[in-house]
């Protein structure tokens, strides 16, 4: 796909590329720069793997003093800088761009404390998701946030991208999740913003960053909250013979008071895709299936499901089933969280990540469907119902060049309808370079440059990830 | 008195600004005027929102709501107990503290990201704020934001605005989210703890499994402040749950077994606790009719107790906590002693101390807000220029 431009490099940078090399070589210790172009490949993209950039050179640095040193460096020569966790970014977050140096996080991995009086995790950037969880859990406690990528994406990346995941429905997404940063800004100055307290003096800039896609700065170290593991937790399957039945289901559901844990819909081909990956035990003679999650004590979870399932009577639902065993409720959630992977087995897709107002659902699911079919393509629904972020996988070919520039059109439709429909172009993915050219359609002119005015009071020069998230065209001049 | 601005719409308050952006007139946003205890400096109009009022949309299914900014609080609040809902972090009023009258404002919350009890678990008005429409110093109308709970689509401004306290730009619109309001609530009371005791029965309550949506400690000193003295003699540490009645009702007897081996534990009906946690979230005991100097103070939970002991050596304090501890609510005897006391944050492990009440003179001459690091101030005034690039926003949050 080309469908997506990149800024042009800078030649004053590529001219000078042997030069930057070597004296990135000086600045950071042995073993912590990649720049052979054979050892540069596995950088060239993300997990929006349609578009690749070899990039100048990659940084991998082991300390916040290097990573300050690589960016002063980088700033006093005018050199783009692309930040990179995991690289697991569904819209082009991490991908690079041949005048740039990318800062990969993933030599900072280490859980620098834990503190259980305070509920608190202080962490390195490159730490994965999972492994705060996984440090704590012995202990009672868990990191909230939960992306399906959980398993290698990283905290820096998941607060560059704000990113969600199941059961933010509860706990919210990164931003109510993040208590403090230590940032390094482009010009190599260190700053820490937040710390264990719940809120911080001055300007909410924690507030910011969050969710900046790494145009702000870079983050190297995080605090985070953590919570108590509730007593219990059991998904619930319910089977609904159309989409819209489901989607209307879960709107009566928030309506009604009741807040479970998570709510993720799943509609035919996204139910017959994970079954067959995962035999979570999902029926099969359903059109679309909700897996409700309640948690708390015994009582409390009867208490939740005895309304809920009373709801879904009314919405005329077809199948419920309770996992009766530990073993059970995994499958069901890995089956979810294998979605995307298992669609991947069985062709190419992109994933849109729409939000719209959960009176929308049945609308947008309609219209997603008649838009898909007028490209001649197919769709997969599986996405966080409770709080309206969709996520239609398209199907496509991606050897197929128009195959693929089909999709490509029909992911911008259906965003655009998200849009049109009260919602908003990206929920927890991100902008990245996937949605940059849609900005324009859910902002005006006017909040676009406010937005960018910000930006540049951290980054006047536009070197931090610069390709991603505002339109190539009306940028303020550097 | 200077001059008060009452624009009775958007486009009229972006003109406005635009006309004071000409003449370089500055302007002092206000909501309902219930915290602007300082006054508005010398040379300076006021920028009220009191006629940007009205709820615009309320959508109870959705569990948002949309309103402009000068709406008062009780006006939203009326309208969403109808539909049994809430905005989650508990605003407080702090007019009885305070002393100020005047109304408070929906935009005033957010602008003071004014956050209550249940903060520490639900989040504060900031992350219940989902969009917000704002007039810059530019005098043009710009929206952040949307009116769904997830949305990453762009910088996330409407952070940056929450709790900016009129820095930034005049907020003419918000859309927030809401939660249904709890069947019922309960509130489990440990007796007779110092604050070091309190610290770990709270540290311990919020470990478990029983979804704590409170935890405060108050003192002897102010003890027989709350509840009309309905709690029992000495310091009380309190402890509020809430959700369906069993499940309150079971969660209350486990909490009850695990803090027995604390001290001695009572139970306060649903009644007791909605007046109790009010008077907490409006600071009660120090509703008391002085401009004795009051601060709020947020440190990490295990700190605050920490803090108020090293400062007691050295100056009189009365205080209680909030936020498992971690919200200090301080009242000097006499001088604030904003240095000492921000010093002692600073040796606690960090986090930042607000002067809200002190004699006008006092007020003038102290730091009212947290006085941040070199890097960190330079980056916010450039963020601030970024809104108000001729400075026309006058707040004392950035300088």
């Amino acid at each position: 796909m080309d469908q997506i431009g990149f800024l042009e490099p800078r030649p004053a940078v590529l001219s000078r590329r042997r030069e930057i090399v070597a004296d990135l070589l000086d600045l950071l210790p042995e073993g912590c720069l990649v720049h052979e172009p054979r050892e540069l490949v596995p950088f060239e993209t993300d997990a929006f793997v349609s578009y690749r950039r070899l990039p100048l050179a990659v940084a991998l640095p082991e300390t916040t003093a290097q990573v300050a040193a690589v960016l002063k460096y980088c700033h006093r020569y005018g050199v783009p800088v692309v930040p990179r966790g995991a690289g697991t970014s569904l819209s082009g977050g991490a991908i690079p761009q041949e005048d740039a140096v990318v800062v990969g996080l993933s030599k900072m991995a280490r859980i620098l404390e834990v503190d259980f009086a305070n509920r608190t995790a202080t962490v390195q950037a490159g730490v994965t998701n999972l492994a705060i969880s996984d440090a704590v859990s012995a202990d009672g406690y868990f990191y909230a946030p939960d992306p399906s990528s959980q398993l290698a994406c990283t905290i820096g990346g998941n607060i560059g991208m704000n990113s969600g995941g199941a059961h933010c429905l509860k706990y919210g997404v990164t931003t109510n999740n993040l208590l403090g940063v230590k940032l390094v800004l482009i010009d190599g100055t260190i700053v820490e913003l937040g710390g264990k307290a719940l809120d911080a003096g001055g300007l909410d800039l924690l507030g910011v960053v969050c969710g900046g896609e790494g145009q702000l700065g870079i983050v190297t170290e995080a605090t985070v909250r953590l919570i108590a593991r509730p007593e219990g937790a059991r998904p619930v399957l319910f089977g609904f013979d159309t989409s819209e039945a489901a989607g209307a289901c879960v709107a009566d559901v928030i309506g009604s008071g009741i807040i479970p844990v998570a709510i993720e819909f799943m509609d035919k081909p996204a139910i017959e895709i994970c079954e067959a990956f995962a035999k979570a035990g999902y029926p099969m003679d359903v059109e679309a299936l909700l897996i409700v999650e309640v948690e708390g004590s015994e009582a409390e979870m009867e208490a939740m499901l005895a309304g809920i399932i009373e709801i879904a009577r009314r919405h005329g639902v077809k199948v419920v089933k309770e996992s009766q065993s530990a073993t059970e409720a995994a499958l069901i959630w890995k089956g979810r969280k294998s979605a995307f992977g298992a669609t991947g087995r069985i062709a190419d897709y992109i994933c849109m990540d729409g939000t719209v107002p959960l009176g929308q659902l049945p609308f947008v699911l309609r219209g997603t469907a008649e838009i898909v079919e007028k490209y001649g393509l197919r769709v997969a629904n599986v996405f966080h119902a409770g709080d309206g972020n969709m996520h239609p996988l398209i199907l496509f070919n991606a050897n197929d060049p128009e195959d693929a520039a089909r999709a490509e059109a029909a992911g911008n439709d259906i965003l655009r309808l998200c849009v049109d429909a009260g919602g908003c172009l990206t929920g927890e993915h991100g902008v990245g370079i996937e949605k940059r050219d849609l900005m324009r359609h859910q902002y005006a002119d006017v909040d676009l440059a406010q937005q960018m005015a910000v930006r540049a009071a951290f980054d006047p020069q536009w070197l931090l990830n610069p390709s991603k998230v505002f339109p190539l065209e009306g940028r303020p001049a550097a | 008195m200077t001059p008060v601005h009452e624009p009775l719409s958007e486009e009229a308050a972006a003109r406005l600004v635009q006309v004071a952006a000409l003449s370089r007139t500055p302007l002092a946003i206000r909501g309902g005027g219930t915290r602007s205890l300082a006054g508005v400096p010398e040379g300076a109009e006021t920028l009220s929102t009191r006629g940007l009022a009205g709820i615009v949309a309320y959508n109870p299914a959705e569990m948002t709501m949309t309103a402009r900014a000068g709406t008062p609080l009780e006006v939203v609040e009326a309208a969403l107990a109808e539909k049994r809902q809430m905005l989650a972090f508990e605003p407080c009023d702090l007019r009885g503290a305070l002393g100020s009258s005047g109304i408070p404002t929906i935009g005033g919350v957010f602008a003071a990201n004014a956050s209550g009890p249940r903060r520490f678990v639900a989040g504060a008005a900031r992350d219940s704020l989902l969009g917000v429409r704002f007039v810059n110093g530019r005098g043009e109308v710009v929206k952040a934001g949307g009116r769904v709970m997830k949305n990453v689509t762009g910088l996330d401004l409407a952070k940056l605005l929450a709790g900016s306290h009129g820095a930034l730009a005049l907020m003419t619109e918000v859309t927030f989210r809401l939660l249904p309001v709890p069947e019922t609530a309960a509130t489990i009371v440990v007796s007779g703890l110092n604050d070091a005791e309190a610290a770990a029965a709270m540290a311990t309550a919020v470990s478990m499994s029983v979804e704590v949506s409170g935890a405060a400690h108050l003192p002897e000193s102010v003890r027989g402040r709350f509840a009309g003295g309905a709690l029992p003699d000495g310091a009380a540490t309190v402890l509020r749950l809430e959700g369906l009645a069993a499940s309150v009702a079971v969660r209350s007897e486990k909490l009850t077994a695990a803090m027995a081996r604390f001290g001695a534990v009572t139970r306060l009906d649903a009644e007791t606790t909605g007046r109790l946690w009010r008077e907490i979230r409006d600071v009660a005991p120090y509703a008391d009719g002085t401009p004795r100097p009051l601060w709020r103070v947020s440190v990490a939970p295990t700190a605050g107790h920490q803090l108020v002991a090293a400062l007691r050596l050295e100056a009189g304090v009365d205080a209680f906590y909030d936020w498992q501890g971690g919200l200090v609510w301080l009242r000097m005897e006499a001088d604030p002693e904003a240095a000492l006391l921000r010093r002692y944050v600073k040796a606690v492990g960090g986090g930042h101390a607000t002067l809200l009440r002190a004699r006008p003179e006092v007020l003038a001459a102290t730091d009212t807000f947290e006085p941040q690091p070199d890097a960190v101030a330079a980056l916010s005034a450039r963020v601030k220029a970024s809104f108000d690039p001729a400075g026309l926003f006058v707040s004392r949050i950035v300088g």
